[in-house]
Parts: C-alpha cells; structure tokens; sequence
C-alpha cells in the first residue's frame, strides 16, 4: 500500500486488467479527492466500465492498488462489502426493483442493517419515512411513491436509481452514462440532480455526452485503450492532440 | 419485535386463509368421528386420509413456492427434504413397533434382522423418543439444505444450473437410499407401523388427529410464510429474485437471504414429510424420485408462485385431479398432468390465482371506468 493513498476517497495505481489476453485496464492510475466531481470520458472499450467493475467488486485486478478512503483495500472486499463501505453504483441501464413500488425501492436502498434477521423484524421508523420523503422530493417522484417502479418512464427509472443511491448514503457514487436515452429537459434535470448530490459526496460520472459533461462543468479524465491520456478541465484536454487523435477528432 | 412480525403477517387474507385451515382442522375430523355414517355431512375414513394426503403435499408446495416464487430459486429437488422428514419421522415408527414385528426383535426393526444386524446403527439411536424424531424432522432437512445452499449459493449458481444440481442431489438420496448397506430399509423402506405416541396409528381418532396436525401444520406454515414475504426481508426476497446483482450493489448479502429462505423451506418440507408418512403408512426411495420434486413445481405453477395461496390451491387441485383421473383413465394420467403444465405456462403464467385476481382487478377497472369517463391508459399498458 502507497503511501500517496492517505487523504485521498479513491486512489487506483497501476492497475492491470487482461480478459482471455485482452488488456481491458493498463497501468491505470487515479486519484479522486473527498468531496470532488470527476468526469470519465473515453472512446468504446476504453476501460471506463470495467474501472468501475474494479471500484465495486465485481471484477478482480491482476495487479494494482486499489484502495478507498486512504486505507481500505477494495480488491479484497466484494460487491456487498464495498457497497456496505460507502461506494454506491449506478448502471448504464437503469436497473430498479420492477415489481416493488417507488416507496419500496427506496426503502430497500436505505442505509440500515441489511442483516437477514435485521430485515425480517424491521419496522419503518419515522426518521425512514422522512428520509425517503426527501428523496422522492429531490428526484420529482413524490406523487408516483405508489407505482410500481416497472410502470415508470425512462427517465423517471434513472432518477428513481439515482434515488436509492441516495438512500444508500455512500461517500462515493459511481454513476454509469446518466443521461443516455434521455431527452433534452430530462438531461438537464439530470445535471441538476448530479450537482446536487454532489455537494455532499464525491461523484465519478462516465459519459459519452459532451454537452452533458461540459454542464457539469468539472475536472476531467480522459481514459484511452485502458490508461489515463489527459486530465484536467474540460477545455484544457480538447486541446491535447493526443485526445483529439484518439476520441474527439474520430 | 416477534409480535410487529406476526402483525404483519396477520393481512386479511391471511386471516381468512388461518381461519379456514383452523375451521378444517376442527369440522372434517368432527364429522368423520361424531357424525353416523350415512349422515350427508359425514367425511368417510377414506376421504379423511386422502385430504389429509393432499394438504401435505400443500404444505410441500407452500415450501417450494418460499423459495421459488419470491426469490426465484428453482427448487427441482424439495422432495428430498419431504422423503427426509418422512424418513425421520418413519424411524420413529419402526422403533415403536418393538418386539411386536415378525421377528420379535424388542430393538432392531425386522429388516434389520433380516440382514443379519447385530446391534442398531448409531444414526437410529434415539429415534425411539419422539422429541428427538421431532428435532430430527427440522434438522436433517435443513442441515442439508444449509451445507448444499451454503456451497451453491456462495459459488453463485443460479438458474437453471442451480436446478440441475437441485435434480442430481435428490437422485443421488433416491440411489443411496435404496441401497440395503444405508440401513433405512433399502428398497422396502420403512412400513408396518403400529403406534403414534402410544396411539394406534390404525384407529379412526389417530386419522382424525393426523388430520388436523396436517391442516393446523399448514396453517402455521401459512402465518411463518406471510410474516417473511411481508416483511422487509420479504422484499429484499423479490428483489433478488428481479434483480440480483443490483441487491448486491445495494449492500445485501444475497447468499445469506438465499441460505436463509432455503433452509426455512427445507424444514417447512421436513415437517410435510413426517405429517404424509404416517398417514400413508410406507416411506420408501421412491420418494426421492427426480419426478415427484417436478410434480411439485407443476402444482405450484398452476396454483399460482409468488401468491401463498396458490401453491396450496394447486396442490389440492391438480392432486384431486390425479385422484380422479387415475381411477377414470389411469394410463392417461401422465399426458394429462404435462399437458396441464404446458397450458398453465401458456394460458396462465400466473397460475389460477394469479389469473383470478388480475380478472378481478381488471373487472373493478372496468367498473370504475363506466363510471368515470377518464380512463387510466398507464395502468392498462403495463398490464
């Protein structure tokens, strides 16, 4: 373990990835400060998901350091520890409970004693009812609470998910391309949303959307074939000729 | 806590479906006892220890569809779990026949005798009090299914795979247990039993009492299930079962819930078993048949997974059915019970009841539409 690592939320050095041969993450480093917004943009198949699977548990580096609040070493925790440590994930498809109405996605997410036995004699306290209240008013859910989630829109499904992280209370949120599929005015709710949320937690978004990353208005990084190729606002790496060759100039 | 627990679970349906088992357990064995047989509302033996068959084999279903219908584990082998609560319960039996057997013996079941045994084997020790069959009942069934849960589900084996192995597991019981070395009677298994705790297991009133164990086993059954679907945790079941791997990025620990409803659902199997043994009066291998773990998911998909009620319904149903359909026209049966599966997957996906209460909320739809001239589009579509 680095040294460099103390003080930063998420610290990634020299982090390899191969499937079946091929080199999915190179020598990928990252430093992530508590607090900060970051951008990840990067051509397909430049290692922006499979960054995220590492993050979260889901997939094991072949070699690096991956390490969580200066200290935690993430490869040796799995998807339900590092979400139990404070890292909350959105997917690129908005994956909610179908057949539980809003109210319940919501109250499942929420950051409490996820224990078998915990759950079975759990009961909704009022400080839980507040809570969720907060969320459905932040995400423009309340009058939907009801629903059941699968009847909601597009849309309304990535608030809905952007919610439960919410509800997780993680220190750190990883959200996968937010606004694809969205239309215009839901983008910008989105931005909204995301600069909300992040005025209280750290967030790493990846995205496609130039527009969408220049809203944010945020330090960037730009991931190529596994590694970091520029980092820093978003003008100063459109003007790096490696990027322009690589993604923007495509 | 326990009783926020059993509050929830008190819904009123639940009510209704506890009360009806209670009033089942009370009315039928009153009417086979108490009324004169040519009576119109008197239940005649043979009726008595049919029903007392069928609701058995609705609590075997109520189990399966735990863990089926709210947490998506495709259980094709809960009939291990039935033959080995039916296997301890029958241990019991075969120790309580005693020196009344063919051959005398005051210790060793006949078949023991027969094979030349000198002493008991040391797994029967015990088996002649009733509270240590009893444990057994729980324990075997779950201590298997917590070794195989804990394997399966930590290696994450889900789907059809997790099916499979369900199926070889109960299969290799079935080849295990016929083998006359295992010492559970081989082939034959375990019958000729004589008494129920000092009761003659033969007598009218033994029956009645079986009876209403079965129906008040149910009904008990029935509250347990209602409280875990309807508590948080119930909820956390469906979730993993829509959604799996976003429960683990949520923070759940989706091999403990899995290990924990299996279990819970292995015993609630156990207990079918050693209620079915006694009123059947055989336990053999046969039971650990790879069919009749299928059999029970064709009865809870007809019934209808995912509701509580459906599972007991379908068991009654299809069972009468089989009843009745195997005196009529007895080589036919087979083709009846898949082509009853293949039109229930086709025609009601959701089973009976399913398809019953999307009926109704259709029809209370319809109702509330002439009434009001704006319909809800939103609601239609996701129909």
């Amino acid at each position: 373990m680095t040294k460099s690592a103390a003080g930063s939320l998420l610290y990634l050095d020299g982090v390899h990835v191969s499937f079946d041969g091929f080199k999915a993450i190179n020598n990928l480093s990252l430093i992530l400060q508590p607090g900060e917004m970051r951008a990840i943009i990067g051509p397909n198949g430049a290692g922006k998901t499979t960054m995220m699977d590492i993050v979260t548990g889901k997939t094991r580096p072949d070699s690096g350091d991956v390490i969580f609040d200066g200290g935690i070493d993430l490869t040796r925790h799995d998807e339900t520890d590092i979400a139990q440590l404070g890292i909350g994930r959105k997917f690129q498809k908005p994956t909610v409970f179908e057949s539980h109405t809003v109210w319940d996605n919501l109250e499942l997410a929420l950051n409490r004693n996820r224990s078998v036995f915990a759950t079975l004699f759990y009961v909704t306290t009022q400080r839980d009812r507040d809570q969720i209240h907060d969320i459905l008013e932040t995400t423009r859910l309340a009058a939907r609470k009801d629903e059941l989630a699968a009847n909601l829109s597009h849309g309304q499904k990535q608030w809905l998910e952007i919610g439960m992280l919410l509800a997780q209370e993680p220190k750190l949120l990883l959200v996968d391309e937010p606004v694809a599929g969205m239309t215009d005015a839901e983008t910008e709710e989105t931005a909204r949303l995301l600069r909300e949320i992040a005025k209280s937690r750290s967030v790493v978004v990846v995205e496609h959307d130039m527009s969408f990353v220049r809203d944010l208005d945020v330090k960037v990084t730009v991931l190529a074939e596994g590694s970091v190729l520029a980092e820093g606002s978003l003008d100063h790496v459109s003007s790096n000729q490696k990027v322009i060759e690589n993604y923007l100039g495509r | 806590m326990i009783t926020s627990f059993l509050f929830k679970a008190l819904d009123r349906r639940a009510i209704w479906v506890v009360s009806a088992l209670i009033a089942l357990a009370i009315l039928v064995p009153a009417s086979n006892l108490l009324l004169p047989s040519d009576s119109a509302f008197h239940v005649s033996n043979f009726t008595i220890s049919l029903i007392g068959k069928y609701l058995t084999y609705a609590l075997l279903a109520l189990a399966l569809d735990l863990v089926w219908g709210y947490c998506g584990i495709l259980s094709l082998g809960h009939g291990a779990f039935f033959a080995l609560g039916g296997y301890a319960m029958g241990m019991y039996l075969m120790r309580q026949i005693g020196s009344r057997g063919v051959y005398g013996d005051p210790i060793l079941p006949d078949f023991m005798v027969f094979l030349n045994w000198k002493e008991l084997p040391w797994f029967w020790l015990g088996f002649d009090q009733f509270w240590f069959a009893a444990l057994m009942i729980l324990l075997v069934p779950g201590v298997l299914a917590f070794v195989f849960g804990w394997f399966a589900f930590r290696s994450r084996v889900t789907g059809v795979y997790l099916s499979i192995i369900t199926q070889a597991m109960t299969y290799a019981l079935l080849l295990a247990f016929f083998r006359n070395e295992m010492g559970f009677g081989g082939n034959n298994g375990l019958t000729d039993f004589k008494d129920i705790l000092g009761y003659d297991i033969q007598s009218d009133t033994t029956r009645a009492a079986l009876f209403s164990a079965s129906a008040l086993a149910l009904a008990a059954s029935f509250l347990i299930c209602s409280g875990i679907v309807r508590s948080k945790f119930g909820k956390v079941l469906v979730a993993v079962r829509d959604a799996e791997s976003r429960s683990r990025f949520i923070g759940y620990r989706v091999e403990n819930v899995k290990l924990f409803v299996f279990v819970v659902s292995a015993m609630m199997a156990g207990i079918a078993g050693a209620l079915y043994v006694p009123q059947v009066g055989i336990i053999n291998p046969g039971e650990f048949a790879p069919a009749n773990s299928i059999e029970v998911v064709i009865w809870t998909a007809v019934g209808g997974r995912g509701t509580l009620i459906g599972p007991i319904i379908g068991a009654v149903l299809v069972n009468a059915g089989k009843s009745v359909f195997t005196a009529a026209f007895p080589e036919f049966w087979l083709f009846a019970l898949g082509a009853l599966f293949v039109a229930t997957t086709l025609f009601l996906p959701k089973g009976v009841v399913g398809s019953f209460s999307s009926a109704m909320a259709w029809l209370r739809r319809r109702t509330a539409k002439s009434d009001t001239p704006v319909a809800e589009p939103t609601v239609r579509a996701a129909e």
